[in-house]
C-alpha cells in the first residue's frame, strides 16, 4: 500500500494524544490479564522442572503422585504425540522433556489439582531418575569440537567444518572487496566482544487457563503476542483442527517477544484433556527465568578500517550466538543488522547459531541487532578517539541514505539516519558541558520492521459509530493508534470508534504482535477496510441521489457530490446512511486481509552523559536523549514511550542485566532481586526526538517503532563509560565489579 | 492445616474470609475475595505489582499472610476511584500515557498514593525513590514520574 499522493495531507486525528481506550479499565484494576481468569471446576496445573543442566531421563514414576487425595490428572512427554513439523516438536518438546533435560528447568511432568497446596505436594512425589550428562553453557565453548553434545543430528549442511555439533546454521551477507577496502585505510582496529543473555522480563508472568471438552473442542485463555500463532502451535502439539481450538488473548502484562511461542499452553490443555477439568497455570517468577526465552547470548569479532579523515574503507564481522537448546535462527538478524547504519564498499559478515545448555531463546525486542551493533558501533568509536575526529560527523559521513546498498542486500529507499543525525547534532545537549569522571555516548541503531499476514473487520453501526474487529493484543497503546487511524479515514471523532481485539474464531490469521508492525500493517489494513465501508456507503447514497457512484465523494464523514456537474444534493452523514442502512441494501462493513509488505527501516541516535564512580565502579546516567525516525507518529506519546521504554531496557542490558551459570550449569540468579533489571531511581528523565520521514510503504507514512530504540543503548553507554575514564570493556554488562576491577587494573 | 476466619477491612467495606495459615495476602484478595487488581509479578517483595496498603502503610501483599489482614484496614487499587470520579492520579496516568501494557500500574498507582499522603510536594527524585520498588518494563518510568508531578500539583490545588 503506498504513500499516499496528498502528501501535505493535514491530519485531524494521527498526531494527536487522545486518552486510550482500555485505560480506565488498566488504572482501575478491572482489565483482566492472563492470571486473571478463573472457570467453575477449575484446576490448579503446576510443572516439575529438571535441576540438572543435562540428563537422560531414565525413568518417570508418578503414581504416588496419582494417589494423592485431590491430585486430578499427571502428564509427561508420553501424553503427547510427535508433530510432523520439526520446529512445532522443539516447542513441545521444550514444553515437556522427551526423554532427555536440555536445561536447568526444562519440563518433565506436570500435575492437575483442586489446590496450589495439592499441586505442589503432587510434584514432590514425582520420582524421577536422572543420568546427568556434561554440559555447556558458553557459546565459545560449545562450538570447540568434543564439547558436549546439547542435541545430535541439528547441524545443517552449510555449517563449515571444523565445529562441534552444536553449531547449527550458519550465514553470510556482504558486498565489495575487503582486502582492497582495508588497504585504503589509515587505521584498522580489530577487536572482541562477549554480552551476556538477557531476559524481556516482562512483569506478568506467563498465564493460561485451558478447558477441553470430551467432544474435542477446547478454548484456552492467555496472556500472548498472537493467539494465532498459539493456536497453531497448540492445535498441532494437540492433534486438534485449528477450528476446535478457541484461544482468546487476555491483556496482556508486556511480552517484548518473549510471548510469541507457548510454554504451558500445551500442558494445560492436556492437563484438561486427561482430567475433564479447566486447568489454569500460572508461572513462578523462577519459573520465567528457567524455562522462557531469554535472548541470546553473543561472542563476536569486529574489524573496520577508516581513512584519517573519517571514511570506513572495509567492515567486517564474526557473529557467535547460543540459543539455548534448540536451533534458532537469530544470528542472521545480527549479522544483516551489524552494519546497517553504514554505506560501505566492503562489507562482510558471517554468523553462527549454537545449541547450549540453556532455555530455548525466545525473540526479544530487535532479536539479534542489539549485540551486533553494540560491537560495531564499540569499534567505530574507538576509531574515532584513535583519530580524533567527532563521532557525530564520522557517522553523518558513513550513514546509509536513501539509494544505499545495504550491508544485507537491500537498496534503501527513504530513510530517516541523516536526518536524525543531524537532530542530534542541533541539540542543546551534543555541547552541555561535562565534569570530571563524566562522559559522552553515542550509537546509531536500526531495525528492520515487519508487515504480515493482517486482517481487519470495520462495522459501521447502525448509529454511525464505527466498530473494529482486530486481531493482534495491544501491548502498548495500538487500539488508541487503530482507532485514531479509523476516526481519520472516515472523517468521524476518536470517541465514535471502538477496537476489540478478536479471539481466534472472530477473525482471520494474524501474525503476532511483532516486528513493531501493529500500527504500521493494522493500521493499513484499517485504513483500507475504511476506505471499502466508504465505497459501500458511496454507493448507497449513489443509488438514492440517482447518480453514479464515481460521482459520489467522502468528505468529513459525509457522502458528498462530486462537484457541480454530479448534481445538487444535502451531503448525507455517516449517522444518516448508517440510520436506513437496511432500507438500502443491509449491514454496511468493510474489511481487509493482507499479507502486508512496505515496512519502513527504521534507525536511531541515543546520547548519554554519564558519570562513573571510581571507587565502586558504578554508572550513574546524568542525561539521556533519544532521536528517531518513527515515519508518521500516529500517537506521539506511545511513540515516545516505546523510545523511552526501550532506551531503559537496553540501559538495564547494558549496565547490569545478565544470566548467570554456575560451573554446575545451573541458573544462579532466577529472581528479580538478583536479576537486576532499572528501577526508577537508576535513571533520569528520558528525552525523546521524534523525526518524521514518511514511509512510502503505508497511506500515512507510517514505520514500525518498537524495536529500534533498544539496539543503541549498549554501546551508547559503553562509549560514554569509555569516554568518562578512559578504560573501554569489551563485555556486557558493564557491572559495577567489572568496571571497578578494571578501574583498578588501570591504577 | 485448618483454614482461619478472618475480619478485616477492604477499601472501607467490611469483610470475612477463610484462609490457610501460610496463604498470602495478595492469594486471598485475589483468589478468595475476586480483587484481581493486585497482581503477582515475582512473589518475592521484589517488583511491587501486589502493592496494597495495610493500616495505611505501603506493602508488598505476596509478604502478608491473609491472616494478619484481622482487624486491619486494607487498601487496593480497586478503592482509589470514588464511584465512577477516578482518582487524580488514575486519572493524569491516562491522560499522559504513563502505563504501557497496564499490568505494573495498579501497584504503582498505590504506591504513589501512599507517597502523596506522605508528601504532597514531592520532588521528582523523591518520586523515583519511593517507586523505586515498583518495576516496570514498559515505559522507562519518565511518564509515570511526570504523571505523578502533575497529579500531586492538582492535588495541592496548585
Amino acid at each position: 500500500m503506498a504513500l499516499d499522493s496528498k502528501m501535505n495531507r493535514v491530519f485531524k486525528v494521527v498526531g494527536t494524544r487522545p486518552p486510550r481506550p482500555d485505560g480506565v479499565e488498566k488504572v482501575t484494576g478491572r482489565a483482566m490479564y492472563g492470571a486473571d481468569a478463573t472457570a467453575p471446576g477449575m484446576l490448579v496445573g503446576r510443572i516439575l522442572r529438571s535441576p540438572h543442566a543435562h540428563a537422560i531421563i531414565k525413568s518417570i514414576d508418578v503414581s504416588a503422585a496419582e494417589a494423592l487425595k485431590g491430585v486430578k490428572a499427571v502428564v509427561t512427554a508420553a501424553d503427547f504425540g510427535v508433530p510432523d513439523d520439526l520446529s512445532i516438536r522443539d516447542v513441545q518438546d521444550n514444553c515437556m522433556a522427551q526423554g532427555k533435560a536440555l536445561y536447568h528447568g526444562h519440563a518433565v511432568a506436570a500435575v492437575a489439582a483442586n489446590t496450589a497446596a495439592i499441586a505442589s505436594q503432587a510434584l514432590k512425589l514425582i520420582k524421577v531418575r536422572y543420568e546427568v550428562l556434561p554440559h555447556v553453557t558458553d557459546v565459545d565453548e560449545a562450538m570447540r569440537p568434543g564439547a558436549p553434545i546439547v542435541q545430535e543430528a541439528r547441524a545443517l549442511e552449510n555449517v563449515a567444518a571444523g565445529f562441534s555439533e552444536n553449531v547449527t546454521s550458519q550465514c553470510e551477507f556482504g558486498h565489495g572487496d575487503l582486502e582492497v577496502g582495508f588497504a585504503k585505510a589509515d587505521k584498522v582496529i580489530e577487536r572482541s566482544f562477549t554480552t551476556a543473555a538477557t531476559h524481556q522480563g516482562y512483569i506478568e508472568p506467563h498465564a493460561c487457563l485451558a478447558s477441553m471438552s470430551p467432544d474435542g473442542k477446547g478454548d484456552l485463555w492467555c496472556c500472548t503476542q498472537g493467539q494465532f500463532q498459539v493456536r497453531t502451535l497448540c492445535a498441532e502439539i494437540m492433534g486438534m483442527d485449528a477450528s476446535q481450538l478457541r484461544v482468546t488473548a487476555s491483556e496482556i502484562g508486556g511480552g517484548f517477544g518473549g510471548k510469541t511461542t507457548v510454554f504451558i499452553e500445551p500442558v494445560a490443555l492436556a492437563l484438561s484433556r486427561k482430567s475433564g477439568r479447566p486447568v489454569k497455570i500460572v508461572m513462578t517468577r523462577d519459573e520465567v527465568f528457567k524455562a522462557t526465552g531469554p535472548t541470546v547470548s553473543s561472542s563476536m569479532d569486529v574489524k573496520i578500517g577508516m581513512t584519517n579523515d573519517g571514511r570506513i574503507t572495509a567492515a567486517q564481522a564474526q557473529l557467535r550466538y547460543q540459543g539455548g537448546a534448540f536451533p534458532c535462527g537469530t544470528v542472521e538478524m545480527g549479522a544483516q543488522s551489524a552494519f546497517a547504519c553504514y554505506n560501505l564498499d566492503a562489507v562482510h559478515t558471517v554468523g553462527w547459531n549454537v545449541l547450549t545448555n540453556r532455555p530455548k531463546e525466545a525473540a526479544y525486542r530487535a532479536p539479534g541487532a542489539p549485540m551486533a551493533i553494540y560491537a560495531v558501533e564499540s569499534v567505530v568509536d574507538e576509531l574515532c578517539q584513535e583519530l580524533g575526529l567527532d563521532p557525530l560527523n564520522v557517522r553523518l559521513k558513513n550513514a546509509s541514505t536513501k539509494g544505499t546498498k545495504s550491508s544485507y542486500g537491500p537498496t534503501f529507499d527513504d530513510i530517516g539516519l541523516r536526518a536524525t543525525l543531524e537532530a542530534a547534532k542541533a541539540h542543546p545537549h551534543c555541547s552541555a558541558p561535562l565534569g570530571p569522571n563524566q562522559g559522552r555516548g553515542l550509537s546509531c541503531g536500526f531495525w528492520f520492521n515487519f508487515g504480515g499476514n493482517t486482517c481487519v473487520s470495520l462495522n459501521i453501526n447502525t448509529d454511525g459509530t464505527v466498530g473494529i474487529t482486530e486481531g493482534n493484543p495491544d501491548i502498548g497503546g495500538s487500539r488508541a493508534a487503530i482507532s485514531q487511524m479509523a476516526a481519520e479515514e472516515l472523517g468521524v471523532p476518536y470517541d465514535k470508534v471502538r477496537t476489540i481485539i478478536a479471539d481466534t474464531n472472530s477473525l482471520g490469521y494474524n501474525d503476532v504482535t511483532d516486528g513493531s508492525r501493529v500500527t504500521f500493517s493494522v493500521g493499513l489494513a484499517t485504513i483500507e477496510a475504511a476506505r471499502n465501508a466508504i465505497k459501500v456507503m458511496c454507493g448507497r447514497v449513489a443509488k438514492i441521489w440517482g447518480i453514479d457512484e464515481d460521482a459520489v465523494i467522502w468528505e468529513d464523514g459525509c457522502a458528498k457530490p462530486s462537484g457541480a456537474n454530479a448534481g445538487d444534493f444535502t451531503p448525507m452523514s455517516i449517522e444518516e446512511i448508517a440510520a436506513i442502512s437496511s432500507n438500502t441494501g443491509g449491514p454496511i462493513a468493510g474489511h481487509f486481509e493482507v499479507n502486508a509488505d512496505g515496512a519502513g527501516v527504521s534507525f536511531g541516535v541515543h546520547l548519554a552523559d554519564v558519570e562513573v564512580d571510581p571507587e565502586t565502579g558504578a554508572t550513574k546516567i546524568l542525561r539521556y536523549t533519544v532521536f528517531q525516525d518513527a515515519g508518521k507518529a500516529v500517537h506521539p506519546d506511545y511513540v515516545e514511550g516505546q523510545m523511552q521504554g526501550g532506551a531503559v531496557q537496553g540501559i538495564g542490558w547494558a549496565l547490569n542485566e545478565e544470566y548467570i551459570y554456575g560451573k554446575d550449569g545451573l541458573l544462579q540468579n532466577a529472581g528479580f532481586l538478583d536479576y537486576r533489571v532499572p528501577v526508577a531511581s537508576d535513571l533520569p528523565n528520558i528525552e525523546t526526538v521524534i523525526l518524521e520521514i514518511p514511509n512510502p510503504g503505508h497511506p500515512y507514512g507510517v514505520r514500525g517503532v518498537g524495536e529500534t530504540p533498544i539496539v543503541p543503548p549498549l554501546a551508547t553507554l559503553s562509549n560514554a563509560v569509555a569516554r568518562a575514564i578512559g578504560i573501554r570493556l569489551f563485555e556486557l554488562p558493564m557491572s559495577p565489579p567489572k568496571l571497578l576491577k578494571a578501574i583498578r587494573q588501570k591504577g | 492445616m485448618r483454614n482461619l476466619h478472618i475480619s478485616t477491612s477492604v477499601n472501607g467495606d467490611q469483610t470475612e474470609f477463610v484462609c490457610a495459615p501460610d496463604e498470602t495476602l495478595l492469594d486471598v484478595l485475589r483468589n478468595r475475595l475476586g480483587l484481581t487488581g493486585a497482581k503477582e509479578g515475582c512473589g518475592t517483595g521484589d517488583c511491587g505489582a501486589c502493592s496494597v496498603t495495610l493500616n495505611g502503610r505501603l506493602v508488598c501483599s505476596c509478604l502478608v499472610l491473609g491472616v494478619e489482614a484481622e482487624g486491619a484496614e486494607i487498601g487496593t487499587v480497586e478503592g482509589l476511584a470514588m464511584g465512577d470520579h477516578l482518582h487524580p492520579l488514575q486519572r493524569n496516568f491516562i491522560d499522559h500515557a504513563a502505563l504501557q501494557c497496564g499490568i505494573c500500574t495498579p501497584g504503582i498507582l498505590v504506591a504513589a498514593k501512599a507517597l502523596l499522603e506522605k508528601n504532597p510536594n514531592p520532588t521528582d527524585e523523591e518520586i523515583r525513590y519511593w517507586l523505586a520498588g515498583n518495576l516496570c518494563r514498559c515505559t522507562g518510568y519518565d511518564k509515570i514520574i511526570k504523571a505523578v508531578q502533575i497529579a500531586a500539583a492538582e492535588m495541592r490545588g496548585a
